[in-house]
């Protein structure tokens, strides 16, 4: 961790615009560049940089969830969305969707986003705990 | 369905077993033997149907894509096997539940008995190649676990080892010779095959489906050379021996070969093979038993007998044959499992089996030498026993043979003779006479469940021999061998069996046959050790240059190989994957290409695409070349952003995003790992350098030149263009990469993410669940290298491998301390090229010196270099552990080769902040 | 464009080849980087090089128009790149936890798991 007020007072801005960007990435990655895997990328960058501003302990308490946890409901919504499919007759993973007309336009809801979602959880999940082991380390 | 039921229930009682072993007691055999019994019943009743031409089938889809069902087939030859199968099994159930009564595993026992029965009702009733090959191998399977039933004895481990490699790997090469089988007739209905005529007697594969479903069948059935494995077996309890290796199992490689008869038989191959093999091995296994003293060794070459005559009358084929083997296949199941049983109630009651040192049971045992004796009359092949009809069908089976007559005809006289004097062997020496000294045991009446068992067979002996004794058409005849002989020659034949044939050849055979029996019996004593010198050739040979020769020649090749290919070294690992890639691949190159083959068209590349590659070479380069962590890093990014920017380049924005994002987290990454890590490391010099530079260049050459190569090829694609294709209409997304990625494939993603998140689970596994080093490292973990001249320091042995400057140092425990870390920063940095003082951290040091000349000898022109970056750092360094070290404990005392140490101590620009700190306390 | 990038992912092959039978782990690690990259990079130049156009269909059509970037080597390299990060993170606490463990990098010298072969080989 640096003790830096130039680092610390950036970082703070910083990490809440990462977090909101890869949010509008992974919504926004079936249609245009972006994704959960580029989304999760991003968030993890997003903590890692808390982490050395602030501390790991400080980074853990901002992600709330144990990251190990967030691997495990990464992998259970991922897995869970080729369900949908399976209850509707079709095979595991088959991609279905419901269409919501709001007015003039047409919002998609469908299980790749949910998996895309899990995808984005397991992602955020395995690299912040790789990289908040490693800076736990003793030195 | 009623039929699957059948063939499926000896499993399900088969592991309910235990269980109600546990819950019944000595009811257990009664309850366990019901449902043989019920079975046997059921498959009795289809006698009727069948004798009168009905076949019955049923059928379960399986594997419907690969032709496999779980079919059955119920006919003349199937029902005969399931009866003796069932008939004796029941037996056998209640004759294990007195002869292993109280013994603690017999819940177990049960369990296998009933698994290998329902597995060898599986193969007898099979009517799908692949369904006979499964049930086929289920019996070898629980055959080992019957064999090793008392697996803490190593001659039980090793004979069920024997007879599982024996007959497994005859049952692998039947398989081949099955599916061989089912590619040349195109189905893998048995009734199919035998209904197809000649198709595979004309089929230019008919050799090889020949000689490897021989290879199943002969070693299945104890045929020569492989006979060796029978006696072994006899490892087994008793009950196992009588049931499997007489009845049953061994029979199962006759039963194939009948089966088969109608598709594969009839050839002059066929005819000579079967013939010979089976006459050598009637009289191998005839010496055999003469040869032995223990009753049941005596009565398995007996056996092997047996199946040798089985086998020469179905080579010879003749209508004749065919019936005596009929009729010999029933008869001796009957004779041989109650011997078997016999043979066990004697060791029972007796304590031993060696026929020498027994003698007079026929009062204390009057049950059991009753069913022995009619047991043996029948074996002898006398009259009124079914065993006399058997073997005078045999003599007129072999002197009606198309080939050979003479030869087989001396065979099965010999053969004769001395199944004869097996008898007397095994059913008057042990029964007649005064008691013998030297029986351990003085014998009492088996009990009740052991003698249900030999009795019952023993009488069906004589009741078939009655049976079959009126002239014209009697009952034997028409529900058990026409039907049976029907199956076998695969057209309808009719049978006439008599006792009484009137004054002819055979009957003076068996004149002949009595007299030099009688003549053999009363001389056994004496020449016993003539047939046991005849050992060497028939079976300890075959034993040996079969079975033991070559399984030793194995292991020591796989000793060899394992040696030489997996020698530990990870280098070497490496270098044999590129190296054998290279090969390969140059192989391929050099046979089949041209250099028309090749792209080496002038890229069109524009200026910055150039400078991009550039970028990335150079970056390459320069991690390979790198001296310090930081250099490494930053040369690994430029390489990793300079990708990024070619997918950008070339329409990948999804890759450049995550190209671009990997890189900064694995710059942190990286950084995180390596602050930790010592900056100097080994590399080899001169000659294994030198090699691996080539070899890599070699590698990656051949990399380039398989691209162009690729280049070549117009690519097809389809699949890409219906992904495009379907991406808005289908899965309602424009970005076709993430549609790909969520839907189209996204099971592979789910995998993927899973590999991820075992990656990161693997992570933390190793950072946070660890033993504290202090309390699990009290030894080094390297050993020592021979003749390691350097001895360690004694305070080095307690202390941890951080080494003693740190122990030394005052907070020894406080991992935050920066003095901790200076002092351990410096001695890192120290160690690899340490001189062998073994100062320091000792296990690091003797590697060091392990390697010693590569670095000593290396180290001067890589220290100018270090030294050049590196000496503000230095004298920090230096001067943070002099410091820290008032004890004088590395630094001071350590005859140091200047020059070097001072290299080493070089400290890590990716360490600044760490340095830093520890300036503040000195 | 495609040969280049050939030339390029053999020269980045040869690279990692030479850093693989380094006698540093850490060597080795950053072996498994640049391996990494040169298969990444092969599998991307093989699916095809197409300048500026990429996988994403214009709004409102329904199939790409004109040139578009094969998209599917594109989704094989993106997981790959992740994978091998994740990978890369194992390797290099692999490395960073036996120089904890066994004090060395080099990986001559690390023979608990097979420590008989090296008395015997030597």
């Amino acid at each position: 961790m640096m003790r830096s007020l130039i680092l610390q007072t950036f970082t703070r801005l910083l990490v809440t615009l990462m977090l909101l960007f890869s949010l509008f990435l992974l919504w926004r990655g079936h249609n245009l560049p972006g994704g959960g895997f580029i989304g999760a990328l991003v968030a993890s960058a997003a903590f890692a940089l808390h982490a050395i501003a602030f501390g790991v302990a400080s980074a853990r308490s901002i992600l709330r969830y144990d990251p190990r946890t967030l691997m495990a409901w990464g992998m259970i919504f991922a897995g869970a969305a080729g369900l949908f499919g399976l209850a509707a007759g079709k095979p595991y993973m088959t991609g279905l969707w419901l269409e919501i007309h709001i007015g003039e336009s047409l919002l998609k809801l469908g299980t790749p986003l949910i998996f895309d979602i899990g995808v984005f959880l397991t992602v955020i999940g395995m690299v912040v705990a790789v990289i908040f082991s490693l800076e736990e380390e003793e030195f | 369905m009623t039929m699957l039921l059948a063939v499926l229930s000896p499993f399900v009682l088969a592991f309910l077993a235990p269980a109600l072993n546990r819950v019944l007691g000595d009811l257990t055999p009664w309850v366990l033997a019901s449902l043989p019994a019920l079975l046997f019943v059921f498959f009795a009743m289809m006698i009727g149907p069948i004798a009168e031409g009905e076949i019955m089938f049923a059928t379960v889809s399986w594997v419907p894509s690969l032709g496999v069902d779980l079919a059955f087939m119920v006919d003349g030859l199937s029902v005969t096997f399931a009866l003796l199968i069932l008939g004796i099994g029941a037996c056998v159930v209640l004759y294990a539940g007195g002869y292993l009564h109280g013994h603690p595993a017999i819940g177990r026992f049960f369990l296998s008995l009933l698994l290998f029965m329902g597995a060898m009702l599986g193969v007898v009733l099979a009517d799908n190649l692949i369904t006979l090959f499964i049930f086929w191998e289920l019996t070898s399977f629980s055959s080992f676990l019957l064999i090793g039933f008392n697996h803490e004895s190593q001659k039980s481990r090793d004979a069920a080892i024997q007879a599982l490699v024996i007959t497994g790997l005859g049952g692998l090469a039947m398989l081949g010779g099955l599916i061989l089988m089912g590619r040349a007739t195109g189905t893998w209905s048995i009734s199919e095959i035998l209904a197809a005529g000649d198709i595979l007697r004309d089929h230019e594969l008919y050799l090889p489906i020949f000689i490897l479903v021989l290879c199943g069948a002969f070693t299945k059935s104890a045929q020569f050379p492989f006979h060796f494995w029978l006696p072994g077996a006899m490892q087994a309890p008793t009950p196992v021996s009588a049931y499997l290796h007489s009845a049953t199992m061994v029979k199962a490689g006759v039963y194939l070969l009948a089966r088969l008869n109608p598709a594969l038989g009839g050839t002059d191959l066929w005819m000579m093979t079967l013939s010979i093999f089976g006459g050598i091995t009637m009289l191998v296994g005839s010496i055999v038993s003469l040869m032995k003293t223990d009753m049941k060794l005596v009565l398995a070459g007996s056996t092997i007998m047996a199946l040798g005559a089985l086998v020469m009358l179905i080579g010879i084929g003749t209508d004749y044959a065919l019936i005596a083997m009929g009729t010999f296949l029933v008869a001796h199941s009957l004779y041989k499992g109650a011997l078997f049983m016999v043979a066990g109630s004697v060791d029972h009651e007796a304590g031993t089996r060696e026929v020498p040192i027994l003698g007079g049971l026929r009062k204390l045992m009057p049950i059991t030498f009753a069913a022995a004796a009619i047991a043996c009359l029948s074996m002898a092949g006398l009259p009124p026993f079914f065993g006399f009809i058997g073997k005078e069908l045999i003599y007129e089976a072999v002197l009606g043979a198309e080939w050979l007559a003479a030869l087989l005809v001396v065979l099965a006289v010999a053969s004769s003779v001395m199944i004869f004097a097996v008898g007397g062997i095994v059913a008057v020496r042990p029964f007649f006479g005064p008691e013998h000294p030297d029986t351990p045991k003085h014998a009492h009446e088996a009990p009740l469940l052991m003698l249900v068992g030999p009795v019952l067979l023993a009488a069906l002996s004589l009741v078939f021999g009655l049976l079959a004794s009126p002239d014209g058409a009697n009952l034997v005849d028409i529900y058990l061998l026409t039907p049976l002989a029907t199956a076998i020659a695969g057209q309808p034949m009719e049978t006439n069996l008599h006792l009484w044939h009137g004054f002819n050849l055979p009957l003076a055979l068996t004149g002949v046959t009595i007299a030099l029996g009688v003549l053999t019996y009363r001389t056994w004593d004496r020449t016993r050790a003539f047939w046991q010198a005849l050992d060497p050739f028939i079976f300890a040979g075959c034993q040996k240059w079969f079975y033991e020769k070559p399984l030793a020649g194995l292991f020591a090749f796989a000793d060899w190989l394992f040696r030489n290919i997996q020698s530990g070294n990870l280098r070497f690992y490496f270098m044999a994957i590129f190296g054998a890639t290279m090969l390969g691949l140059a192989a391929t190159i050099g046979v089949r290409m041209t250099p028309a083959d090749f792209a080496f068209d002038m890229p069109d590349a524009r200026f910055y695409e150039w400078m991009l590659c550039i970028l990335i070479v150079v970056g390459a380069l320069g991690a390979a070349q790198a001296r310090n962590h930081l250099t490494a890093i930053i040369t690994l990014g430029i390489m990793g952003y300079s990708i990024a920017l070619l997918f950008v380049a070339f329409g990948a924005p999804d890759l450049a995003m995550t190209q671009f994002l990997v890189e900064t987290l694995t710059v942190i990454l990286v950084a995180l790992v390596l602050i930790h890590l010592p900056q100097r490391v080994f590399s080899p010099r001169g000659i294994s350098r030198a090699r691996d530079l080539v070899l890599s260049g070699l590698f990656g050459a051949m990399m380039t030149l398989v691209m162009l190569a690729a280049l070549r090829v117009d690519q097809d694609l389809f699949i890409s263009e219906y992904y495009a294709a379907n991406s808005v209409p289908k899965a309602y997304g424009t970005n076709i990469v993430n549609v790909i990625l969520v839907d189209f494939r996204s099971v592979d993603t789910f995998g993927e993410i899973i590999v991820l998140a075992i990656a990161g689970i693997g992570v933390i596994a190793m950072l946070k669940y660890r033993a504290r080093r202090d309390e699990d490292d009290d030894g080094t973990p390297a050993p020592p290298p021979d003749g390691e001249p350097a001895t360690p320091p004694p305070d080095a042995d307690a202390d941890p491998p951080e080494g003693s400057a740190a122990a030394e140092t005052t907070h020894p425990e406080d991992p935050r301390d920066p003095a901790t870390d200076a002092a351990r920063g410096e001695e890192d940095q120290a160690d690899p090229s340490d001189a062998p003082t073994g100062e320091g951290d000792d296990a690091t040091a003797r590697v060091a010196d392990a390697k010693g000349e590569d670095a000593v000898a290396e180290s001067p022109d890589e220290q100018d270099e270090a030294e050049d970056g590196a000496t503000a750092e230095n004298t920090d360094a230096e001067m943070t552990a002099d410091a820290e070290d008032p004890t004088g404990g590395t630094a001071d005392n350590a005859p140091q080769d200047e020059p070097k140490a001072t290299a080493k101590a070089e400290e890590a620009p990716a360490t600044d902040d760490a340095t830093g700190e520890e300036e503040k306390p000195s | 464009m495609e040969p280049l990038l050939a030339v390029v992912a053999g020269i980045l092959f040869a690279i990692a080849a030479y850093l693989l039978t380094r006698r540093s782990i850490v060597k080795m690690v950053i072996g498994l980087v640049v391996l990494g990259n040169a298969a990444n990079l092969t599998l991307f130049t093989m699916g095809g090089l197409t300048r500026g156009a990429s996988a994403i269909i214009p709004y409102p059509e329904t199939a790409p128009v004109g040139d578009y970037a094969n998209p599917l080597p594109q989704a094989l390299v993106l997981t790959a790149i992740v994978i091998g990060f994740g990978m890369l993170a194992f390797a290099l606490v692999l490395a960073y936890r036996s120089w904890q463990e066994l004090d060395t990098l080099d990986p001559d010298g690390m023979r608990v798991a097979e420590p008989i072969a090296t008395e015997e080989d030597k």
